[in-house]
């Protein structure tokens, strides 16, 4: 059991790529964190650095509170599950989960007997005398596991432990990993590329983007109130739709509409000096079927036409994607990267589509025109050049007060959301805006 | 997958160059095995298989200390050679394919240059370090260019089996607590078992049949090995051409090195890291 504290943590390889930048975050005894990012942003190359498997070249690492940035991987006390399990081909099960026992030259009595435990946890014991090669994939992930937990060791290390199975194992051993940590309590860093993963797992979740942390909260706060145009496209399947806004006369001019917006925002946006374009982000759970809007909630958004390209019903919801004409596609460096990270020209709604969750009910069909309503209490606004949330800097600024029109209620939230073993506050661990000049999105920095 | 396209003149078209090939191969093993049979008047007989087949050639062979004495060097160094080489190896060609280091290329290139270095080049130079040394019939005298020709096999077939092993392995030995010496031995060796096996064969089969060496190097059979002591054999009298016991102690030479490749061949097919990963 043991605090894990990373102060600037840099990796910066010999050709001269910084693969992580200044990586500050405490990570409280027993907490599960995880690092999401897309491949490439500096996650694994940050476990890597925990385990002792890459040097650091700048910053501090203290486990247990013990700096170790020096020490052998041996010497931190840390088990890791690798992606590919990395289980020992030539040994039983059974050796492969004593392994590191017997390195430690554990008694051999010592030996089996926490074997057999680990392996009576994760329903292993008729497999401990056969080899990882008749193993299916979920049982060898399994001892992946138990070699880890019969160690009982200060921190847990996960490099994307679960990418190696089927989609509905996966889902399963999600679950287990969950009741696993919170049985054992043990301090675990869990990297992944999977948003869902790290929105089901974590008690916080780290957002990174090419070596930078982006954001650091409960998973609520990050899918509520993103700090980032990257965070906001990164968390949430389907993604958040982007469209590009244009701020005239006091309304938010944008393809769907006119929104109204507070004096607050406007003022933010336009002391950025960017200009009066803005990128306007929405999430697909916030439009609806005019038909299931309720008259009282219809002033708080607006209403307009759209042919309906394609329906898909998932029986509890229905998702509609429909394109907006005269929608000039926004551009933005990280929206860029998403994209490119989701083997797709677009991301969820930016460009010219635009996917909206609808109510299963809905009587909107195919091919046809539809009246939807979107609300606008839950939008976000972002800066085109720097992807700085906005209307989340007002509301910060306002103390959860009104964003756009109606009161947000996302940001008032995020105190509560805070896991209580955790011990920081919500805006603390974050400091990925650590190096200010540079790229255009490197804001990740609350004001 | 074969069997479904062929068509019975693929068949007797694979079959016969098949068949071409491994007579071509065997005619001139199985005639020194004749040979070897054959009675001392009988070696000039034109017929492939002897008339009167006869013991006489292995039982002279085997009792002169001129044939025993050196197949004993042969073995011993033989086997001293191939285990210092793929020790060595090993250890290099895990560096190899570890490691990052400037000139990793150069040293591979290097390794396969000296693999096919002229022997007879360094016959005369050689000969006279030895010498000048005091190496000059002795096992070590014949050792240790051995190893310096099986060191780069060795690398060269190693280094790639060990860029098969996957990487994670060792970091997972790594963070179980071993000593990087730890998991190589324990964790990485034991995969690589197939190629230094390979290598083993290789390194062993060319000691054991290296001649230029092994008669420039040595003058008596303290250190004679087999292959060179071949030369020395007498025949019946002081006047006839030892063909028939040359025959019979080439056969003799073969046998361990068939023995050899057969007792480890399913060593060198099974592929020990499946498993590690997934696949």
């Amino acid at each position: 059991m043991a605090e894990i504290i990373l102060d600037h943590v840099t990796k910066r390889y010999p050709d001269g790529a910084l693969a992580v930048d200044g990586f500050t975050m405490d990570i409280a005894d027993g907490e599960f964190v995880i690092l999401v990012g897309p491949s490439g942003c500096g996650k694994s190359t940050t476990l890597n650095m925990i385990a002792g498997l890459e040097d650091i070249t700048e910053g501090e690492l203290k486990i247990g509170g013990k700096v170790v940035n020096n020490k052998s991987p041996k010497d931190r006390d840390i088990a890791m599950v690798f992606q590919s399990y990395a289980l020992y081909p030539h040994m039983t099960v059974r050796e492969n989960m004593g392994f590191a026992l017997k390195l430690a030259k554990t008694p051999q009595t010592v030996i089996n007997e926490k074997v057999e435990e680990a392996a009576r946890i994760l329903d292993l014991t008729q497999h401990l005398d056969r080899r990882p090669a008749n193993l299916s994939g979920g049982q060898r992930q399994r001892v992946a596991m138990g070699r880890a937990i019969v160690r009982d060791p200060a921190a847990f290390l996960m490099d994307e432990p679960l990418s190696n199975l089927d989609a509905k194992l996966r889902v399963q051993t999600r679950t287990e990993i969950s009741r696993l940590q919170r049985r054992l309590g043990t301090t675990t860093v869990y990297v992944t590329h999977d948003q869902t993963e790290a929105l089901t797992l974590g008690d916080r979740v780290a957002v990174m983007r090419s070596g930078l942390l982006q954001q650091v909260a409960s998973p609520k706060e990050l899918y509520d109130t993103p700090v980032n145009l990257f965070v906001a496209g990164f968390i949430g399947s389907p993604s958040m739709n982007f469209l590009s806004g244009t701020l005239e006369e006091g309304k938010l001019r944008t393809s769907l509409g006119d929104f109204t917006i507070s004096d607050e925002l406007r003022r933010e946006v336009e002391s950025e000096g960017t200009g009066r374009e803005v990128i306007v982000g929405v999430r697909p759970e916030n439009f609806e079927d005019v038909a299931f809007v309720s008259d009282d909630s219809r002033p708080n958004g607006i209403t307009f036409h759209a042919t309906i390209d394609v329906l898909e019903s998932l029986g509890s919801d229905v998702f509609v994607y429909f394109t907006r004409g005269r929608d000039q596609s926004v551009a933005a460096a990280e929206l860029e990267e998403l994209a490119k990270d989701a083997g797709r020209g677009d991301v969820g709604g930016s460009g010219d589509t635009v996917v909206a969750r609808i109510d299963a009910a809905t009587k909107i069909r195919e091919g046809h025109d539809a009246e939807l309503w979107v609300d606008d209490r839950s939008m976000h606004v972002f800066d085109p050049a720097s992807g700085r949330n906005l209307s989340l800097a007002v509301s910060r600024r306002a103390d959860g007060a009104a964003t756009i029109r109606a009161a947000s209620p996302a940001p008032a939230d995020t105190a509560a959301d805070q896991p209580a073993a955790t011990g920081t506050g919500p805006d603390q661990p974050v400091s990925g805006g650590a190096s200010p000049a540079g790229s255009t999105g490197s804001a990740g920095e609350v004001t | 997958m074969a069997a479904v396209n062929t068509t019975p003149r693929q068949k007797v078209g694979w079959g016969t160059a098949n068949f071409v090939v491994i007579a071509l191969a065997l005619i001139p093993v199985l005639w020194i095995v004749s040979l070897s049979f054959k009675t001392p008047t009988a070696i000039l007989d034109p017929s492939f298989w002897p008339a009167q087949w006869t013991w006489g050639n292995y039982s002279g062979v085997l009792e002169t200390s001129t044939f025993i004495r050196p197949l004993i060097n042969s073995i011993g160094i033989g086997l001293i050679a191939t285990f210092i080489s793929v020790v060595l190896a090993s250890m290099a060609a895990y560096a190899v394919a570890r490691l990052r280091f400037p000139g990793k290329q150069v040293l591979i290139g290097l390794c396969l240059l000296l693999a096919m270095f002229p022997l007879i080049a360094l016959v005369t130079p050689m000969f006279n370090i030895e010498r000048a040394i005091g190496l000059f019939n002795t096992w070590p005298g014949l050792i240790i260019p051995y190893v310096a020709f099986g060191l780069p096999l060795g690398v060269y077939i190693l280094s790639a089996f060990f860029r098969e092993i996957p990487w994670e392995l060792e970091k997972a030995a790594k963070v179980d607590g071993a000593t990087p010496f730890q998991a190589f031995v324990k964790v990485i060796a034991p995969l690589a078992a197939p190629g230094m096996v390979t290598t083993a064969i290789l390194v062993f089969l060319f000691c054991w049949n290296e001649f230029i060496f092994a008669i420039s190097f040595t003058s008596t059979i303290a250190s004679r090995t087999a292959p060179a002591s071949l030369a020395f054999l007498s025949g019946s009298s002081q006047f006839t051409v030892p063909t028939g016991p040359i025959a019979a102690a080439a056969t003799v030479i073969t046998i361990p090195i068939i023995i050899f490749v057969l007792f480890f061949q399913r060593r060198i097919v099974a592929g020990l890291t499946s498993g590690a990963v997934k696949g």
